[in-house]
This record gives C-alpha cells, sequence and structure tokens, in this order.
C-alpha cells in the first residue's frame, strides 16, 4: 500500500462538502485544506474558529455535533509556533475532521469552545496547562497536571524532557 | 491538579454550605481521584474533580523516543487494557507509514482487543459492585479475569503490561495450543456472566442503588465529550469498531447495545451486554483465524525473526539499523480513533520526517468522561457519587497520562 501524496491545494477541495460549507460562510477565514492519508484538515483563522465550530455544528448537511479533542504543537522555532488542534466528530454522520488554529509565540490566545461544548473545558485546560496557550473566555482555565505553583508548560518544546533541575 | 489547597467556595454570608474532600486516597475513587464536594447537609451543591496526581508526562517522554520504543509506554497510560492503547498507537503510526498488515495478525488483534475488553469490564464490574456493597461479584469477576491474564501471560510473557503488538504486526504467533486455549474459556464464560447477572440484574437492592440514578441525558452526553458506554447508556447510537472500522472489524458480526435511560443501570447492562458481545466477537475470530504470517512485509520497519537475523546477513544489519538508529516514518499526521472498553482512545501522531514521533497526543476517554460527573451528581445524595463515578469506569493513568 503505497501512500499518496497528499492534497494541499484549496481549489481541489473546495468540492468537499466541509471545505464548500466554510468557503460559502466566510471564505476569508479558511487558510488553508489538507487531504492527508483520507483525512482532511482545514487551517483556520483565530478570530473566525468559534463561528466557524457553530456553523459546522449547526449545518444539518455536516452535523458536527461533537468535539472529540483539543491539543496543540509546539512549531519552535518555526512562526507561527504553535498549531491548536481540535478534532470534530459527527455522531449521526459519524465522520471526523480536523481544525486547526495557528498561533504566534508572542500573542498564543484563542477563542475558547466552552459556550458550545461545556466539555471542551479540561481539554482546554491541558493545553494551558502543558503548552502556555490562553483561552479567552474560559471559565476556569487553571493548570489541570502539573501543581498550581509550577513554573514553565511542559510540553513546549525548549522544556527539557528531564526538566529543569 | 489545580487545586492543591481548597478553595474557598464558602461564602461567609451565606453560611449554608460546606466543602467536603473526596480523595485521592479514597477506596472508591478508583484510584487517585480527588473529588472536592460542596454539600448542603446530604445533597451536592457543586463537585469539582481535582485530577493530575498520576500526570508522568508520557506525551513528553515520546518525543524523545524512537517509534518502536513508544509502545511500552502506551501500555502504562491505561493499565487495564493495554492492548487498546498498543493497538491505537500502531494503527496511528501504520497509517502514517502506509504499512499493510497480514490478515492473520488483524485477526489476532480483534481477538486479543476483545479479550482486554472483557478483562476490563471485568474489573469495572467487580469494583462497582464492591463500591455499592456487593462484595461477591468481585471475587467471582477477579476469578474469570485471572484465566484471561493468564492468556496473556502466555501469548506475550506479561500479565498486566504486555505490549505485544507491534508496528506492522505482532510481537510473535501465539504458542502451540493457545488458540484452544482461549477457546475453552470461551466456551464457559457465557456461564460466568449468567452467574455474575444472577446476582445483580434484579437484585432488589442493586436495582435500589442504580436505578435512576447520576441521570445523563444525551444532550449532556454529547456537549460534555462523552464516549462509549457512557455515552451509549444515555441513548447516543456511537460505536466506532461498527461505525468507522479499523484493524478488520468489517467482517465481525456483533450488536452494540444502547439504552435511553440514562442510569447507573442503563451503563451496567450496557457493559454486560458487551461481555456477551465481545465472547461473540471472540469467538468468531477463532473460527475464521487465518493462516499466514503475523508480521507485514516491510524488513526497513518491522524486526526480522531471530532465527534469521542470526544466519542471515542482510536479516541482521536491518535489526542492527532499526534497534540503533530506528526507522524512518514519512511527513504527516494522523487522527487515530478506536473504541477502547472506556469509550473513544485516539492517538493523534505528528512526524516530522525523522525516527521519533514530532509529537503524541493520546485522546484519553477517562479524561473527557469525567466532565460528565457534574451533571450527574449535583442535586443528588452523597452516596450516590460513589455509584456515579463507577458507572462512567474511569482509570486514572488513563485521565492523567
Amino acid at each position: 500500500m503505497a501512500l499518496e501524496p497528499a492534497i494541499t491545494d484549496i481549489a481541489q477541495l473546495k468540492d468537499r462538502p466541509e471545505v464548500a460549507a466554510l468557503l460559502a460562510w466566510n471564505a476569508a477565514a479558511v487558510e488553508g485544506a489538507k487531504l492527508d492519508r483520507g483525512q482532511l484538515i482545514v487551517w483556520l483563522h483565530r478570530v473566525a474558529l468559534r463561528e466557524a465550530c457553530l456553523t459546522l455544528k449547526n449545518d444539518p448537511a455536516l452535523a458536527y455535533n461533537a468535539l472529540a479533542d483539543i491539543t496543540c504543537v509546539d512549531w519552535l522555532p518555526r512562526e507561527p509556533r504553535f498549531e491548536v488542534v481540535y478534532q470534530l466528530f459527527s455522531t449521526s454522520k459519524k465522520k471526523y475532521l480536523r481544525l486547526k488554529v495557528k498561533l504566534q509565540a508572542e500573542d498564543p490566545n484563542i477563542d475558547s469552545l466552552t459556550s458550545i461544548w461545556p466539555g471542551a473545558n479540561f481539554f482546554e485546560r491541558e493545553v494551558w496547562d502543558l503548552f502556555g496557550v490562553r483561552f479567552d473566555q474560559h471559565p476556569n482555565l487553571a493548570r489541570i497536571m502539573m501543581p498550581d505553583n509550577w513554573e514553565g508548560h511542559p510540553l513546549r518544546k525548549d522544556y527539557p524532557v528531564e526538566g529543569y533541575r | 491538579m489545580a487545586h492543591m489547597t481548597p478553595t474557598p467556595v464558602l461564602d461567609p454570608s451565606q453560611d449554608k454550605t460546606m466543602v467536603l474532600n473526596m480523595g485521592p486516597q479514597h477506596p472508591s475513587t478508583h484510584g487517585v481521584l480527588r473529588l472536592l464536594l460542596e454539600v448542603d447537609g446530604e445533597t451536592i451543591v457543586r463537585i469539582m474533580p481535582d485530577i493530575g496526581f498520576l500526570h508522568t508526562g508520557i506525551e513528553k517522554t515520546c518525543e524523545a523516543k524512537f517509534y518502536q520504543q513508544v509502545v511500552p509506554m502506551t501500555d502504562r497510560i491505561d493499565y487495564l487494557c493495554p492492548m487498546t492503547n498498543n493497538l491505537a498507537y500502531c494503527l496511528a503510526v501504520e497509517k502514517l507509514l502506509g504499512l499493510e498488515i497480514p490478515p492473520r495478525a488483524q485477526w489476532l488483534r480483534v481477538l486479543l482487543n476483545e479479550l482486554t475488553r472483557i478483562n476490563s469490564h471485568l474489573v469495572w464490574l467487580g469494583t462497582h459492585a464492591m463500591d455499592i456493597g456487593a462484595m461477591t461479584v468481585f471475587l467471582y469477576c477477579f476469578r474469570e479475569r485471572e484465566d484471561v491474564l493468564r492468556l496473556f501471560e502466555a501469548v506475550s510473557g506479561q500479565r498486566m503490561m504486555t505490549s505485544y503488538f507491534r508496528i506492522g504486526g505482532l510481537a510473535l504467533d501465539p504458542p502451540l495450543g493457545w488458540l484452544d486455549r482461549a477457546k475453552k474459556f470461551l466456551t464457559r464464560f457465557p456461564g460466568n456472566i449468567d452467574e455474575y447477572e444472577n446476582l445483580l440484574t434484579s437484585n432488589p437492592i442493586w436495582v435500589e442503588r442504580t436505578k435512576g440514578v447520576a441521570y445523563l441525558s444525551p444532550e449532556d452526553a454529547i456537549a460534555l465529550c462523552a464516549t462509549g458506554p457512557t455515552l451509549r447508556g444515555s441513548g447516543v447510537d456511537v460505536d466506532l469498531r461498527r461505525d468507522l472500522p479499523y484493524t478488520g472489524y468489517e467482517n465481525f458480526k456483533f450488536n452494540v447495545p444502547i439504552s435511553k435511560d440514562g442510569d447507573v443501570y442503563a451503563r451496567y447492562l450496557i457493559r454486560v451486554a458487551e461481555l456477551r458481545e465481545s465472547q461473540k466477537i471472540c469467538m468468531q475470530a477463532l473460527e475464521g483465524m487465518p493462516e499466514g504470517p503475523t508480521k507485514a512485509d516491510a524488513p526497513h520497519v518491522v524486526l526480522p525473526d531471530r532465527e534469521k537475523m542470526k544466519t542471515q546477513m542482510e536479516a541482521l544489519i536491518y535489526h542492527f539499523k532499526i534497534v540503533t538508529e530506528g526507522f524512518t516514518v514519512p511527513e504527516g499526521e494522523v487522527y487515530m480513533p478506536i473504541e477502547s472498553p472506556r469509550g473513544e482512545m485516539g492517538y493523534y501522531v505528528v512526524s516530522d520526517g525523522t525516527a521519533k514521533p514530532y509529537r503524541v497526543h493520546m485522546r484519553s476517554p477517562s479524561f473527557a468522561n469525567l466532565q460528565t460527573l457534574r451533571p450527574m451528581c449535583e442535586g443528588r445524595l452523597i452516596a450516590d457519587v460513589v455509584a456515579a463515578i463507577g458507572s462512567i469506569d474511569i482509570v486514572l493513568g488513563d485521565c492523567d497520562r
């Protein structure tokens, strides 16, 4: 089974219902799309994320009504440094969609999704704790894995694997 | 661990409630879960889970290991279903590599995965029943669990931290006679399930303690990212084995039990029905077990057999290269969700083209399911908290990673 090359051209992907719906909603908010190993990824502008999730959730043809996961990748030393990764799931269509938002190192801030999915609470606290990405309008953005008085964010690439000694 | 020191939730002007600390050393919190309960008399006003006591930074450690060295780390996340974690990780890396797995390895993976589900559900049933007060069920469940662990030991050399699945297949073919041993156990297992059900299903004390307790509506379950039996107990019909089949699940016939009741009793019935379905899947796997290799034909990824390594120059070179410098994985990223006994176990693996994963993230079902405690418990009695925790079947190692 040879790997097929990933499709990164948004013009070729605009027939996919998810991409088409997002482009129809706000073409300026879609920064890119990629189909890699059968999995669809859409990059969004950070101010558009919450509205885009609402669009995907409320569109009856897509019905991405559940949030499966939130995580983050630190691309140090590349800029934009952080990439927050959202996995959406549709419990009726049984499909996954990955949304990504790029964040600059000096201003890692993004809107919280807790108003759409209260379950985003723990995931966002985890990303804040381990990566230092802040979620605006989060009800309780406290550390969740590390102790309260911990310094630094362990999953950042500039944090040593053995910790500071 | 946000609440290392109890946060003062008391408002002195309205001195009606008090804060009760439960855990982290409480026997019925299934590990090191700490709950802060704000109570008004016996009624819970607010419940705040405090987790992180078992956080060992596995995601960070994975970034410093070769791809094949990550497999033993995944056992230690959810110590009740090691094979499920192995499988999710291996499937993610195999998808990144574009590897094809031979049918015998796939069927053995399904068989072992379902045995793991039986093992995990038996521990859940025993401890859940003991929390509520039925001691005998615990002893019965652990009797059968011991049989499953012996099967694991025979196949992998380890009872709990099996690390039996490898990227590209299995570590070894099962030893001679192992399939017959598995069949013997699986043939008598439905009788054992009847035994547990005789003790619980229509037991008036059990029904009284579980029916209508800790209700979770389907809307809340979806909004709070619940998965697995916790979600199906509220009437949402999602099972990734059937909906997005992986490792050959499309070849097996099984039912997905769901219930609309959304209480502890519904989740109990679903898991017991899943025990029966898992037994059926295992029997189908044993009956149709194909012959053939258990490793993919990919010498740059899969370690050669010991025999070949000692007799053939080329195999020795591959062995040396894989062990010393690992194997490279093409750039890309994959999210691989599978149905673990607790719900959606997803591995998000990012590769930058080197021999070590750039990022491994585990989406663990316990972590997300824990959030459903709030709608389940608020407004109910303290005694029901124990039943609610048991019914979502959390493993704190899975939760904290």
